[in-house]
C-alpha cells in the first residue's frame, strides 16, 4: 500500500506541475494583460507603464517560476480588479462553494446510491423504472431551469425558502437540491449496474446459500464491491461540482470561487483567474488521488494491479 | 409509514419556521435595491462603473449639482461659482457642512480633492474625468480655484459629476484602499456596512446639509445585494425580498408589469447606438471609403422599425451624432430615411449595382444587429458578421482592422457634445473618418468657453458628419426599472438613479 500510495503521490504532483503551466500560459493567450488592466482610457504610454510595473515584459517562463514560487507559499498576487490579495478573496469565496459541493455531492449519494441498490435488487420492476425516470429527467433537465422552477415555487409562489446569498444553512437546500440532481443519474446508473453485475456473481450466491440475512449480503458483501467504481465517479462528480457551480452560483447569488472566476474571466482578471483554475485543480487531483487510495483498500487487488 | 410521516411533518416545520424573515421593506423603512454587476472597489475614482457612479452620488457630494431635469448646474458644496478666465473657476463654499465622520468640510478639502486626483501618480483610473484639472488652490476658508490645463467649457460636467470632494485629514490617512473599505462622504446617505462584490448598507445622514438640491432624504436605509442572475432578481422583486432592479428586458418588463405586483417605469438614456465606418480606408480599400456607399447603407436601414420592433421604450432614432439633450448636439443635420430604392441607386452609383460583401462587427443586442444585416441583404450587401466581447472589439477597432461595427456610447452620462462627438471624431484611436475639418471645428467647441461660439462649431461639425455619412447615428437606448408597488421613484436619462430622491407612497 505504501509503494502504491508513493507512486500516486507522485503522479499527482506531476499532474499538478503540468496544470500550473497550462493554467499559467493559457490565461495569456487571452490578449495583452497590460492593456486589460489599463482599461478603456489608457494611452499607449499608460499601458507601456503598466507592462513594466507588473513585468510583463520579461519573458513568460520568468513570469510563470515567479508566479509558481509564490503560489506555492500561498501568495497569489493582487486582483487587478478587487485590489486585494487574491488568497483572501480565495479564502473568502472557497467555504462558499466548498459548503455548495460537499452538501451537493452528499445529497446526490444519499439519493442516489440508496435508488440505484433498490432498483438492481427488483430489476425491471415498478421502483427500478421509477428510479431511472429520476435519472432520466435529471440527464436531461437543464439546470438552470430547474433552478429558476425551484426559485418560482420557494420564493414567488410559497416563499419559504431564501433564494439568494449564503448567510444560514437554509440559503444552500435549493442550490444543493439543485446542484445535487444533477450529479444523481450517473451515480446511480453506476451503483445500479455495479449492484446487479455483483449480484449474480458466485460469491454472493454462496453467502446467501450460507443462509446470510438480506441486509448482512447486500450491504457488506455486494455494495462494498459493486461501490468501486461508484467511489471514482463521485470524486469526479465533486470536483465537477466545485468548479461547475458557477451557474448556480450565479442564480442564486452565492458569491463563491466558482462565480469568481467566472466573473474574473470577462474581467481579465489573470491573477484570480490562474489561482481558482490552479486550485480547483489542485481539489481535483487530491480527490482523484484520495479516491485511487480509497479504492485500493476496498479491492487489494488494484494495488498489485 | 406513520413514524416517517410524523418525521417529514416535523422536519418541515423546523425548516419553515427557521427560514429567515423576509427582507424589510416599507414597515421597516428599509430600500432593498439589486443589481447584477460586483463593484471593484467603491472608492469613485477607483471604478469606471455605473454602479460606482450610483454609490458615488448616495455618498459623496461634488461642488456642484447638475439638475436631472433641467440640466442646469445648482449650488451644491459650493454656493456659488465663476469663470475668472478661460482657464480659472472660483468657488465660493456653504459653510456648516460636515463629513459623516464630523469632519468639517472647507476649503482644504476641496483644494486636497482635486490637487489629489489630478495627480496622474495616484493612479486616478478614469483620467478624462479629472485630467483637465491642472490644480486647485485655497484662498480662504471658503473660498478657492481651480486651475485648468487649458480652457474646457466643460469643465462643469465633471465639476457637478465625478469630482467628489473627500475628507482631507481621513482620506491622507487612509488613502484608496481605506476609502474602498470604509467610505466617508458628505453625501446624503452614509455607508454603515460594506461587503465588497456582494452587499452596501447605506443609511439616512442625519447631518446632511440643509437645502441641498438633492433634497432631503426621506428613507431611512437602502441595502444594495448583488444578484447576477436576472431572472433571479425579478423573483426576490415578485416576492417581496427586494424593492427595486433596473435594466429589465423588453420581453419580462410587459410580463412584470401585467401583474400589478410591481410597477415597471420606462426611461430613455444618454446612450445611443450607431454604425461606425471606415471612410479612411484604413482598414484598406474598402466600399466604404465612398460617400455614396455609407449614404447608401445609411438608407437601407429602417431604424424606426427597429426601434417599434426591438429597442422598444422611450427610444427614438437619432440623425445627429450625439444624444439630443447634450449642449451643442445640432438636430438640423441632413438625414436619411429608409429608402431601399434609394439605397439601390446610391450603390449603382458607387459602382457596386450587385452590391458587396463586407465584415461588420457587434458586441452587443445580437438581435439589433441581426435585424440590420437583414435589411442590408436586401440591397445587396452581404456581411461576414462577427460578434465579441466589447474590450476585444474594441481592440480590433483600434487594430485597424474593422471596417464596420454597430457600436453604443453612454457618454458617461455627460451632457456635453464633447463626451462623444469630440471623442470619436478628433483623430483619437477611434476615430475611421480623420477628417481635418471635423477635428479643427470639435477642438475650437471643446476649447472656447464662450457657448455661443461652441454652439457654432459643433453645429458645424455634426453637419458635415452627416453630410458624409461618417457614422450612421441610430437610436437611443432606454432602460426599464421595475420596482415596489410602495415605492416612489421617477428615473432619468442620465441612467444615474437618486434613490436620495426615492420616497415610501
Amino acid at each position: 500500500m505504501l509503494v502504491y500510495t508513493l507512486k500516486r503521490l507522485i503522479l499527482a504532483f506531476l499532474v499538478a506541475l503540468t496544470v500550473s503551466g497550462i493554467t499559467f500560459s493559457l490565461t495569456y493567450l487571452a490578449g495583452d494583460p497590460a492593456t486589460a488592466i489599463a482599461g478603456e482610457t489608457a494611452s499607449d504610454a499608460d499601458i507601456e507603464y503598466i507592462r513594466e510595473l507588473y513585468g510583463f515584459d520579461r519573458p513568460i517562463y520568468v513570469q510563470y517560476l515567479e508566479w509558481a514560487g509564490k503560489a506555492f507559499r500561498g501568495d497569489f498576487g493582487m486582483s487587478f480588479y478587487f485590489k486585494l490579495p487574491v488568497a483572501d478573496l480565495l479564502l473568502e469565496r472557497l467555504p462558499i462553494s466548498m459548503t455548495l459541493g460537499v452538501c451537493a455531492i452528499s445529497f446526490a449519494i444519499l439519493l442516489s446510491i440508496p435508488l440505484g441498490v433498490l432498483a438492481a435488487m427488483q430489476p425491471n420492476s415498478i421502483l427500478d423504472r421509477l428510479a431511472l425516470g429520476i435519472s432520466v429527467v435529471g440527464q436531461a433537465m437543464p439546470s438552470f431551469w430547474f433552478a429558476l422552477m425551484l426559485i418560482v415555487m420557494f420564493a414567488v409562489w410559497y416563499p419559504i425558502l431564501p433564494t439568494t446569498g449564503s448567510e444560514t444553512w437554509q440559503h444552500f437546500i435549493l442550490p444543493t437540491i439543485v446542484l445535487g440532481y444533477y450529479a444523481t443519474p450517473a451515480i446511480m446508473r453506476l451503483t445500479r449496474t455495479g449492484m446487479l453485475e455483483v449480484l449474480g456473481s458466485d460469491y454472493i450466491r454462496t453467502a446467501r446459500a450460507k443462509g446470510l440475512p438480506q441486509h448482512v449480503v447486500l450491504f457488506k458483501h455486494a455494495l462494498r464491491n459493486a461501490v468501486i467504481p461508484v467511489v471514482s465517479l463521485a470524486a469526479v462528480q465533486f470536483g465537477f461540482m466545485l468548479g461547475g457551480s458557477i451557474v448556480i452560483e450565479s442564480i442564486f447569488a452565492l458569491h463563491g470561487a466558482g462565480y469568481l472566476a467566472w466573473e474574473s474571466i470577462g474581467r481579465n482578471d489573470l491573477p484570480v483567474v490562474q489561482a481558482v483554475v490552479l486550485v480547483f485543480s489542485l481539489f481535483y487531483i487530491i480527490l482523484t488521488f484520495l479516491s485511487d487510495l480509497l479504492n485500493a483498500w476496498l479491492d487489494p487487488r488494484i494495488r498489485v494491479g | 409509514m406513520k413514524r416517517f410521516l410524523a418525521a417529514s411533518a416535523l422536519a418541515s416545520l423546523a425548516l419553515v419556521s427557521a427560514v429567515p424573515a423576509a427582507l424589510a421593506g416599507k414597515a421597516d423603512d428599509t430600500l432593498n435595491i439589486v443589481w447584477e454587476r460586483e463593484l471593484e472597489n467603491v472608492d469613485s475614482y477607483f471604478n469606471t462603473a455605473r454602479e460606482g457612479i450610483i454609490f458615488s452620488r448616495m455618498t459623496w457630494d461634488a461642488l456642484l449639482y447638475r439638475n436631472p431635469q433641467t440640466m442646469a448646474y445648482e449650488p451644491l458644496i459650493a454656493k456659488s461659482y465663476k469663470w475668472v478666465d478661460d482657464t480659472t473657476l472660483e468657488f465660493e463654499l456653504n459653510e456648516g457642512i460636515t463629513f459623516h465622520n464630523g469632519e468639517e468640510l472647507d476649503a482644504d478639502d476641496v483644494v486636497f480633492t482635486y490637487n489629489w486626483v489630478s495627480n496622474p501618480d495616484n493612479g486616478v483610473k478614469t483620467q478624462r474625468n479629472v485630467n483637465w484639472i491642472k490644480g486647485a488652490k485655497k484662498l480662504d476658508k471658503y473660498k478657492l480655484q481651480v486651475m485648468l490645463k487649458a480652457p474646457f467649457p466643460a469643465a462643469l460636467e465633471f465639476v457637478a459629476g465625478s469630482v467628489s470632494i473627500y475628507p482631507k485629514d481621513y482620506y491622507e490617512k487612509v488613502g484608496p484602499d481605506g476609502m474602498g473599505l470604509k467610505p466617508v462622504g458628505s453625501g446624503p446617505y452614509k455607508v454603515t456596512e460594506l461587503e465588497p462584490g456582494k452587499k452596501i448598507v447605506w443609511e439616512k445622514f442625519d447631518g446632511y446639509m440643509k437645502g441641498s438640491p438633492k433634497g432631503t432624504p426621506t428613507i431611512g436605509k437602502v441595502i444594495q445585494r448583488t444578484i447576477p442572475e436576472r431572472n433571479t432578481q425579478i423573483a426576490e422583486l415578485l416576492a417581496g425580498r427586494a424593492d427595486w432592479m433596473w435594466r429589465v428586458p423588453a420581453d419580462q418588463a410587459d410580463r412584470l408589469s401585467g401583474s400589478g405586483r410591481v410597477q415597471v417605469v420606462n426611461e430613455q438614456t444618454f446612450r445611443i447606438g450607431y454604425i461606425t465606418m471606415d471612410a479612411a480606408g484604413a482598414t484598406g480599400d474598402t466600399p466604404l471609403k465612398n460617400p455614396l456607399v455609407r449614404k447608401a447603407i445609411a438608407h437601407a436601414i429602417d431604424r424606426e422599425a427597429i426601434v417599434k420592433a426591438l429597442v422598444r421604450g422611450k427610444s427614438s432614432v437619432v440623425h445627429s451624432a450625439c444624444f439630443p439633450t447634450q449642449f451643442g448636439c445640432e438636430q438640423g443635420v441632413t438625414k436619411y430615411p429608409y429608402d431601399p430604392a434609394k439605397a439601390k441607386e446610391l450603390l449603382a452609383e458607387a459602382g457596386y449595382p450587385n452590391g458587396f460583401e463586407i465584415p461588420f462587427y457587434a458586441y452587443r443586442n445580437r438581435d439589433y444587429a441581426e435585424a440590420m444585416i437583414g435589411f442590408l441583404n436586401q440591397v445587396g450587401i452581404k456581411t461576414n458578421f462577427g460578434y465579441l466581447k466589447y474590450a476585444a472589439l474594441r481592440d480590433k477597432i483600434r487594430a485597424k482592422e474593422v471596417p464596420m461595427a454597430f457600436m453604443t456610447w453612454g457618454s458617461y452620462s455627460v451632457n456635453d457634445v464633447s463626451a462623444i462627438t469630440s471623442n470619436f471624431f478628433t483623430h483619437g484611436k477611434d476615430d475611421l473618418a480623420l477628417d481635418p475639418q471635423v477635428k479643427e471645428l470639435l477642438h475650437t467647441g471643446d476649447t472656447t468657453v464662450d457657448s455661443a461660439a461652441r454652439k457654432t462649431a459643433y453645429s458645424a461639425a455634426l453637419k458635415r458628419i452627416a453630410d458624409e455619412a461618417y457614422w450612421i447615428p441610430l437610436w437611443s437606448y432606454n432602460t426599464n426599472y421595475a420596482f415596489s408597488n410602495d415605492v416612489d421613484f421617477t428615473p432619468t436619462s442620465d441612467e444615474i438613479p437618486r434613490f436620495f430622491t426615492a420616497k415610501w407612497k
